[in-house]
C-alpha cells in the first residue's frame, strides 16, 4: 500500500474543490484534489444549461463552460489530481499507524513538511488502495439530494421514480429517457430546470407540485422554466400517493389549507414518471465518521470564521458546508476558504473570534464565528417570505448594521460582509446575532 | 459479454424436459428445499414466475431468525421454528450470507404485560429454546441499553438472530444449482395435467413451455392456493396480510445490538426495531390487511403509527434517519402452516400459509419436505459428490486496506466504487450479474448498491451502464425487476 504526503488534501473536485485547491496552491503549499468521478466539474458538468458565471465571470455560461474555466486553471497548476478515486476513510494520523515513505515521493506538489495530521485511506482502479497523509484536509464533497424516504411519500414502489438530479444525468451525459409523461414533486431548482429539460425534448409535464405556499427554486427558474411553458405550480399541495406496481401509473395530489391536508380536494394525475426535487442535504458522512461535528441547520460542518470545523485542520466550503443556490457562491466561498487554509499551513493564528448566530426569522447563519480583525463574508438563509425588509446585525442585543432588503424568501440565500470596523467595541462573551425583520 | 452463472440457470427447455422433483416458487421454502434435494441423486427443477428469486414474500420481511417462543407447542410451525433456528449456523459457515445470533428482546412496558411474557417463556421452554431468560428492568437496561426507560422487564432471547432474507436465499439458490439443481425464471405455471399412464405431471408455463415431474412441491406463497386450484387439488385461500416498514440510515446513533419486540397482541408480534445484519435499522411491521396479492403500497396513516411504536421501545428513534419505506406480504392461511400431501390428487405436496416464522422455519421445512417426498416413494440416494458450500465472497465495506489492495491489484474493478453509501465496487456488481442478477433490485439484493442513504441517486446510472457491458442488454431490457417496470424510456 502506497503513503503519499501533501500539505493539503482537497476532497472532491467540483467547483468548491477546484476554487479552494487553486487558492492553496497560489499560496505556495503543495496540494492534492481528490474526486471520485472520473472527471473534474462535479455536477456542473451535467449541468448544461446557461446561467452561471453571473456574478465570478459577468457573464452567462453554461455548467460545464463555468467548470472548463476551473479545470483548466487546475491542469495548469501544480495541484495533484486523483481522478476516480473515493475516499474512504479520514482518521487523525498517529505516528504509530506507520509513517509511511515521507518526503521521498517525488509526485507533483510534494512538500517535505514533516507533521501530517490526517490521514485518509483512497481507492482508485488504477493505484488500488493507498493512504495519503495531510496537514489540512478541504472537505468539498458537495450534496445529495433529499429521496422519497426521507420525506415518505406513501405508496407503491415500481420503477420511474428518480431524483431529478438522476433524471439530468441520465438526460444530459448518458443520452437517455427516463420517462414521457412527467410529475414533478417539489419546486426546487434542479427540478424546475429538468421540467424545461424534458419538455424541450419533447416530454409532458404535468405539473410541479410543492408542499409550501411559495416556490422553493429561484424565481428566475420559476419564470423561465415553468411559466415560459405553460406547466402548472401547484402550490400548498402534496403528492400523497403514488400508483402502479411496475412502471408508475400516477399520482394523488392533496391541497393544503393552513398546513393541513384537505383530503375531499385530492385529485389524481396520470403519468409515468415522478421527479423528486425536495431539497439538498450536504454529504458529510465521511466527515461525520471523523468526528466532525454538524449543525442542525443546514447539515452541514459548525464552523469558525476559517471555516474550520471542530476538528483542528479540517476545514470545508461549497455545498457540504451549506446549500448554495448559485455557484457563483460556492466559488466566492470556496476561494475564502483556500487562503484561510493558506494561512493556517504558515502558522497564522486568529486571535479573537466573536460567535455568530441566526435570529428572528433566520434558518441559518454560516460560519458560525467571525474574526474580529478582519472581513468576514457571511450566508443566511430566510425562514420567511417577504417584501421591504430589515437585515439587522446586533451585537449583543446592539445593532450595528441594518440592510434594506426589498424582499426576501427561503430560497434565495442573503450574502454580507462583516468587517472589523463593525465589530468594534466585542468582549469575551460578545455574540453577534442576525435578524430579518419585515416592516409592520 | 457475461456467462450465465451456471447452465442450470434456466436451461434451454426443448420439449418436455423431466424432472423428479418440480418446485413452484422460488422463495426461502422452495429454495431450501431444492437445495436439500441437491444432496440427492434426482432431478430437480425450481420454477420461478418472477425475473429473479426472493421478489416475493421473501424479499420484505424483518430478516429475523426467531427465539422459539411466540407460538405454542401444538403448531408445526413451533417445532420447525426451533429446529429451523438450530440449523443456521451450520449454513451460514457453508453459505456465508449475512446472519448474527444478536439475541431477542422482549420489552414489557408496564407491570401487567409481564403476565404475557411469562407466559412466552413458559411457552418457549415447553418448544425447547434453549437459553431463555426472564429479565429485570435492570438485566434487560444492561442488555440494551437504548431500551425506554419505561421498560419494567421483559424476556431475552439469546438465540435470536438476524439474517438478510434475500442473500439467504440467493446463496441457497447458488448452492442448489451448483448441485445441478436447474431454475427457470420468469416461468409461471398456467396449466397442469396428471398423466395416469407415466404417473407424472406436465407443467404449462405462460408460453406454452412445459417439464414434467413425478412430484410437485407447491411453495408459491401469496399463490399457492391458486396453484393448487390447477391441479385441481385442495381448495383454499391464501390471504395476504400487508406488514408496512421504516428503514433508518446506517449511521442513526441509537441502533440497538439486539431485535426489540414488544408484548405481542393477539394479532400479531407486534411493531418491533431490528438492527439489521448488515447495520441498518428496521422499523416495522404492521399487520393489516392488503387489498389484493400484489398490493405492496405503503399508507401515510400507518407509517406514522411505525414510527411512534418504534420509539415506545427505543425513544432515540429519529424520523430525519429514515432512508426508505416498504410493504411485504404475508400468505396467511389459518394459524399454522400447511405442509402436506395432497389427499385429492397424486404426487403433490402443499407448503403454503408460511407466515412467521416462515424465515426461521424454512431450513426445517425444506428438511420435513425432504421426509414427506420420501414417503410419498421418492427414492433418496446422497451423492457422493455434494458440495454444501459456497467460496466465499468479499465484499469491500469488510475489508481491511491490504485485502482491498490485493484485490484491486488482481482486478482494478475492485478499486472502482459504485454505491458510495453501502461502499460496493464495480467488481461486486459484476459478480451479482455473473450469478444471473440482471435486474436493478436483484443487484440491489445482492449487493446492496442503491440500498443506502441516497436511494440509487448517485449509482442508478452506473449500475445500469455495467449492466449493459456485461449483458449486452439494450437500454430498453434494463427493468427494476422485471415484468413491464423498464427504467428508461427513450434515448436522445
Amino acid at each position: 500500500m502506497k503513503d503519499l504526503y501533501y500539505d493539503a488534501v482537497v476532497i472532491g473536485g467540483g467547483a468548491a474543490g477546484m476554487a479552494a485547491a487553486l487558492e492553496i496552491e497560489r499560496g505556495g503549499h503543495g496540494v492534492a484534489i481528490v474526486e471520485r468521478e472520473d472527471f473534474l466539474g462535479g455536477i456542473l458538468m451535467q449541468c448544461i444549461h446557461a446561467g452561471f458565471g453571473l456574478k465570478v465571470f459577468k457573464e452567462e455560461l453554461t455548467g460545464p463552460e463555468f467548470a472548463e474555466r476551473f479545470i483548466e486553471a487546475v491542469l495548469q497548476s501544480s495541484i495533484a489530481v486523483y481522478l476516480g478515486t473515493t475516499v474512504t476513510k479520514l482518521v487523525p494520523w498517529t505516528a504509530t499507524n506507520g509513517g509511511g515513505d515521507l518526503g521521498r515521493e517525488q509526485e507533483k506538489g510534494v512538500s517535505t513538511s514533516p507533521f501530517p495530521r490526517w490521514e485518509l485511506f483512497c481507492v482508485s482502479p488504477e493505484v488500488g488502495v493507498f493512504r495519503i497523509l495531510t496537514r489540512a484536509v478541504v472537505l468539498a464533497m458537495g450534496c445529495r439530494e433529499r429521496n422519497r424516504g426521507n420525506i415518505r411519500i406513501p405508496g407503491s414502489r415500481p420503477a420511474g421514480i428518480y431524483t431529478a438530479g438522476l433524471a439530468q444525468r441520465l438526460v444530459n451525459i448518458e443520452g437517455y429517457i427516463p420517462g414521457r409523461n412527467i410529475v414533478i414533486i417539489g419546486s426546487g431548482d434542479i427540478g424546475l430546470i429538468m421540467a424545461r429539460r424534458m419538455s424541450w425534448i419533447g416530454c409532458t409535464v404535468q405539473a410541479v407540485v410543492e408542499i409550501m405556499p411559495y416556490p422553493s427554486g429561484l424565481t428566475r427558474n420559476i419564470v423561465q422554466c415553468l411559466d415560459d411553458f405553460g406547466i402548472p405550480l401547484y402550490l400548498s399541495s402534496q403528492v400523497t400517493n403514488i400508483f402502479g406496481n411496475h412502471r408508475v401509473e400516477g399520482v394523488e395530489v392533496t391541497p393544503m389549507e393552513r398546513g393541513v391536508l384537505i383530503r375531499e380536494k385530492a385529485f389524481r394525475l396520470s403519468c409515468d414518471t415522478v421527479l423528486l426535487s425536495v431539497g439538498l442535504v450536504p454529504e458529510n458522512e465521511l466527515s461525520r465518521t471523523a468526528g466532525v461535528e454538524l449543525h442542525p441547520s443546514t447539515g452541514g460542518p459548525v464552523v469558525d470564521s476559517r471555516l474550520m470545523t471542530n476538528l483542528p485542520g479540517i476545514f470545508a466550503c461549497g455545498n457540504v458546508l451549506h446549500v448554495h443556490d448559485l455557484v457563483d457562491w460556492v466559488t466566492e466561498e470556496a476561494s475564502f476558504c483556500g487562503k484561510q487554509v493558506t494561512q493556517w499551513l504558515a502558522g497564522k493564528m486568529v486571535l479573537r473570534q466573536v460567535p455568530c448566530r441566526a435570529g428572528a426569522n433566520v434558518r441559518s447563519v454560516t460560519p458560525n464565528k467571525l474574526n474580529v480583525e478582519e472581513d468576514n463574508p457571511l450566508y443566511l438563509r430566510s425562514m420567511i417570505v417577504a417584501n421591504e425588509t430589515d437585515l439587522e446585525v446586533r451585537l449583543d442585543n446592539r445593532v450595528i448594521k441594518r440592510i434594506q432588503k426589498s424582499h426576501v424568501q427561503p430560497s434565495e440565500m442573503i450574502t454580507l460582509s462583516l468587517g472589523k470596523k463593525e465589530l468594534e467595541g466585542v468582549r469575551e462573551d460578545s455574540v453577534v446575532e442576525l435578524a430579518l425583520l419585515p416592516h409592520q | 459479454m457475461v456467462k450465465t452463472p451456471s447452465p442450470c440457470l434456466n436451461p434451454s427447455a426443448q420439449g418436455t424436459p423431466s424432472y423428479d422433483v418440480v418446485i413452484i416458487g422460488c422463495g426461502v421454502s422452495g429454495a431450501n428445499i431444492a437445495r436439500r434435494l441437491s444432496a440427492y441423486r434426482l432431478r430437480v427443477a425450481v420454477v420461478e414466475k418472477a425475473a429473479d428469486v426472493s421478489f416475493g414474500t421473501s424479499k420484505a420481511n424483518s430478516g429475523i431468525i426467531h427465539g422459539g417462543f411466540h407460538h405454542p407447542k401444538k403448531y408445526l410451525k413451533s417445532r420447525l421454528e426451533i429446529q429451523g433456528n438450530w440449523m443456521f449456523d451450520r449454513l451460514h459457515q457453508e453459505l456465508g450470507f449475512p446472519f448474527k445470533r444478536c439475541g431477542i428482546i422482549v420489552a414489557a412496558l408496564h407491570e401487567d404485560e409481564m403476565k404475557a411474557v411469562e407466559h412466552l417463556y413458559w411457552q418457549g421452554r415447553e418448544n425447547g429454546a434453549l437459553g431463555l431468560e426472564l429479565c429485570s428492568r435492570e438485566r434487560l437496561l444492561s442488555l440494551e441499553p437504548q431500551l425506554s426507560p419505561e421498560v419494567v422487564g421483559g424476556l431475552y432471547a439469546p438465540a435470536g438472530g438476524i439474517i438478510e432474507p434475500y442473500r439467504f436465499v440467493f446463496a441457497l439458490v447458488e448452492s442448489a444449482l451448483t448441485n445441478g439443481v436447474h431454475l427457470y425464471t420468469n416461468w409461471k405455471v398456467v396449466d397442469a395435467h396428471w398423466n395416469t399412464e407415466k404417473k407424472e405431471w406436465r407443467l404449462v408455463n405462460q408460453e406454452g413451455g412445459s417439464l414434467s415431474a413425478r412430484f410437485v412441491v407447491n411453495a408459491a406463497g401469496l399463490y399457492a392456493d391458486e396453484v393448487s386450484r390447477l391441479f385441481g387439488a385442495e381448495e383454499y385461500i391464501i390471504t395476504p396480510r400487508k406488514g408496512e416498514y421504516f428503514l433508518l440510515d446506517r449511521l442513526t446513533p441509537v441502533r440497538p445490538e439486539r431485535v426489540v419486540f414488544p408484548v405481542p397482541s393477539a394479532l400479531s408480534k407486534g411493531m418491533l426495531v431490528i438492527p439489521t445484519v448488515e447495520g441498518t435499522v428496521l422499523v416495522g411491521p404492521t399487520a393489516d390487511p392488503a387489498l389484493s396479492k400484489e398490493d405492496v403500497a405503503t399508507t401515510a396513516e400507518h407509517l406514522d403509527i411505525i414510527l411512534e411504536a418504534g420509539k415506545r421501545l427505543v425513544p432515540g428513534l429519529n424520523r430525519n434517519d429514515v432512508i426508505t419505506t416498504f410493504a411485504g406480504l404475508r400468505p396467511v392461511l389459518g394459524e399454522d402452516f400447511y405442509i402436506e400431501p395432497s389427499t385429492k390428487v397424486p404426487s403433490l405436496i402443499h407448503v403454503a400459509g408460511i407466515q412467521s416464522p416462515g424465515l426461521t422455519a424454512s431450513p426445517a421445512i425444506g428438511e420435513y419436505v425432504k421426509d414427506l417426498l420420501k414417503a410419498a416413494g421418492l427414492e433418496l440416494t446422497e451423492k457422493p459428490d455434494w458440495n454444501p458450500c459456497l467460496p466465499p465472497r468479499p465484499q469491500a465495506r469488510n475489508l481491511s486496506p491490504y485485502e482491498w489492495d490485493d484485490l484491486v491489484q488482481n482486478d482494478p474493478a475492485w478499486g472502482h466504487l459504485v454505491c458510495r453509501c453501502e461502499t460496493v465496487t464495480e467488481a461486486e456488481i459484476v459478480e451479482a450479474i455473473r450469478q444471473g442478477h440482471t435486474t436493478l433490485d436483484g443487484i440491489k439484493y445482492f449487493t446492496r448498491a442503491q440500498m443506502g442513504r441516497c436511494q440509487g441517486a448517485f449509482c442508478t446510472y452506473k449500475i445500469i451502464k455495467i449492466l449493459m457491458r456485461e449483458t449486452g442488454m439494450s437500454y430498453e431490457e434494463i427493468t427494476k425487476h422485471g415484468e413491464t417496470s423498464q427504467i428508461l424510456r427513450g434515448a436522445l
